[in-house]
């Protein structure tokens, strides 16, 4: 009787999904009649923070929508919760005979490395790849690496120009080499302009889930601003929401990551150090539409426009013509090797 | 040094303190409701995440902090809704019954997103409380329901009786009082104390981001079992934690001390030695876990 019970009660569970589900849900976009089939299947994993983070992820989908749209590829995206799930996501793609998988986070490093020799038929290309072995990356894996480090200076040095309490702050994600290279790289970017500045610096934690904590973000960043920073910089993924939340309550300036947060806060968003993930993402694409997709890492700096900031119409009233023809002459300083920066 | 010790005495710190403090706070006195009358409440993690998640986007659909913050709190008590017909009504174990709710409601909060917005992690943006503690409502809510929670617990009729089938269901049900009814009104209340709770995860922060409970759930437990089940303790209890968070961000901030790996667990330290100061025993109430 008990079971029977138990059993009656997940089938309504279930049936209340499904008729959730169906109410709530737009309808689904329908290929036109009579397109063409596509050039290429891609398929594509988000990291922590998800697609529509304003940041990280969100450069990497408008990379990819970019590449159905101009190249004709057919796209598949998963946005998987966390742990076992990540692997599992990139297994399901690749073992659709995909022409391309791409895994968009470090965190993806280990389990594209594995899935590259099983699957040796697949490209696969990951962002923010980090080697996990002193073994060569499989031939079918491209590393899409990033000199976070270099555009980290550069806004490290408006924050430098711009401060007027002397004093910077940095909230992290996740404590791991990549962010820390944000870190380095801002740190060194302040120094060089305002050696007499102060840096704060704090992470939200040692997991993943470091990320995807904007409450906990926003006390960080609170407690940089209460201390006297008047610009935070955050490499946090979603965690940098409660980041750019407390700037807005506070009325303070903050520097965004990743993707141009401006639109996040117009009062408050000095610039962002962008990371041109949608670049790698769309150039992947089109070296295998075209045939020419190779293995091995990448790393796009300064040089290579691959990592940037922000500075136009929307910020101009944030950012002073001086503080922008300061920070482009340092840019050409790291370009031409003149200005060493270091990444830890 | 010096700043980090200046920063520990300003209102700055005091508000972050009460800020971080507020979803551990009101999920604790839930979890108290709950368990007081005999069903562990392992489910608090669930009630959270759903009540940021409606605070969120109720409050992104209609424009509206009431709004969001009432849904929090039907969102709390309709997962302690599925957790009573579970625990109560079919007998289930309620430790697996709250572990799943727990894992189902990661994933239902993701399913609701995915279909509504498209996308599995993030809720729109929209104006929310904002930082302040005094012009935010739900301080002013958990404010009162610690006293309301302390004094109907203790001193009502409803609180004895919720005591009352914790430590001694068959009494009660001599008495000619009805066990689950009573279990029924403990959980669904507790779990629109959570819910409210949840609601200070996403409304401060201006929308809501898949997870973003992060274990407070298992924290606010914690500070339930540690206050020996008296909610006036569990809110201290919660208190403490709200502090160590606090100073653990300002001694990153200044660059003192201890890993923050290290200090994170300050209070749990505390918890300890003051557990072994005074090995006075505290039972949990008598029938806890145990279906009538």
């Amino acid at each position: 009787m008990r079971t029977w019970r138990l059993v009656a009660a997940l089938v309504v569970v279930n049936a209340a999904l499904l008729i959730v589900g169906d109410a709530l849900a737009p309808a689904p976009a329908r290929p036109a009649p009579g397109a063409a089939p596509p050039r290429a299947r891609i398929g594509l994993v988000f990291d922590v923070g998800g697609k529509d983070d304003r940041s990280f992820n969100d450069v990497a989908w408008r990379g990819l929508v970019r590449a159905r749209d101009q190249l004709g590829v057919a796209i598949t995206t998963i946005e998987p919760s966390d742990g076992a799930d990540r692997e599992a996501a990139l297994r399901q793609l690749a073992a659709q005979d995909l022409d391309l998988v791409i895994g968009v986070g470090f965190i993806f490093s280990a389990d594209l490395e594995r899935l590259a020799r099983e699957f040796p038929t697949v490209a696969f290309a990951g962002i923010d790849y980090a080697p996990t072995g002193p073994d060569q990356p499989p031939p079918n894996l491209a590393g899409l690496r990033f000199r976070e480090h270099e555009g980290s200076f550069i806004v490290g040095a408006i924050a430098g120009l711009s401060t007027r309490t002397r004093t910077v702050g940095f909230v992290g994600g996740m404590k791991i080499p990549l962010i820390r290279k944000f870190e380095a790289g801002y740190v060194a970017g302040v120094k060089h302009v305002c050696p007499a500045c102060k840096v704060f610096s704090a992470y939200a934690g040692t997991e993943p889930k470091a990320f995807a904590d904007p409450a906990l973000g926003q006390e960080l960043a609170l407690a940089q601003y209460e201390g006297g920073a008047d610009i935070v910089f955050h490499a946090a993924g979603k965690t940098g929401a409660g980041v750019i939340a407390a700037a807005r309550a506070k009325g303070k300036r903050v520097i965004g990551v990743d993707s141009d947060q401006f639109h996040e806060a117009p009062c408050c968003v000095l610039t962002s150090m962008v990371k041109q993930v949608d670049v790698a993402v769309f150039d992947a694409v089109a070296d295998v539409v075209a045939g020419r997709f190779h293995g091995g890492i990448r790393e796009l700096g300064l040089a290579d426009d691959g990592v940037g900031f922000v500075a136009n119409a929307d910020n101009a009233h944030l950012l002073s013509a001086d503080v922008v023809a300061r920070a482009r002459a340092l840019a050409a300083d790291v370009i031409a090797g003149r200005i060493e920066v270091p990444s830890q | 040094m010096s700043g980090f010790v200046a920063s520990l005495i300003t209102l700055g710190f005091l508000a972050q303190v009460l800020r971080i403090a507020i979803p551990y706070v009101l999920a604790a006195l839930g979890g108290t409701l709950s368990e007081r009358a005999g069903v562990i409440d392992l489910a608090l993690e669930a009630k959270l995440l759903m009540g940021a998640f409606a605070a969120a986007v109720l409050g992104y659909e209609t424009g509206s902090i009431a709004i969001g913050i009432a849904g929090a709190a039907a969102a709390g008590v309709a997962v302690a809704a599925i957790q009573a017909f579970w625990s109560v009504r079919l007998g289930a174990d309620q430790v697996v019954t709250g572990i799943a709710l727990n894992l189902g409601a990661f994933g239902f909060t993701r399913y609701l997103l995915g279909v509504r917005y498209g996308q599995g992690a993030n809720s729109p943006r929209f104006d929310g409380v904002g930082t302040g503690v005094l012009t935010n409502p739900i301080s002013w809510i958990a404010a009162a329901l610690v006293a309301l929670v302390v004094v109907g617990l203790g001193q009502t009729r409803l609180g004895l009786r919720v005591r009352a089938v914790g430590e001694r269901p068959d009494a009660v049900a001599a008495a000619g009082v009805s066990v689950a009814r009573v279990r029924w009104l403990a959980v669904l209340i507790g779990g629109a104390l959570a819910g409210v709770g949840g609601a200070q995860l996403s409304l401060p922060v201006d929308g809501f981001v898949a997870e973003a409970s992060g274990g407070r759930g298992y924290v606010a437990l914690a500070a339930v079992i540690m206050s020996g089940w008296r909610p006036g303790r569990a809110a201290l209890w919660c208190l403490a934690f709200g502090l160590a968070d606090a100073v653990q961000y300002r001694m990153q901030t200044h660059g003192v001390g201890l890993p923050a790996e290290l200090t994170r667990l300050l209070p749990y330290v505390l918890a300890l030695v003051l557990l072994a100061a005074w090995p006075r025993r505290v039972a949990p109430p008598r029938a806890l876990g145990q279906p009538d």
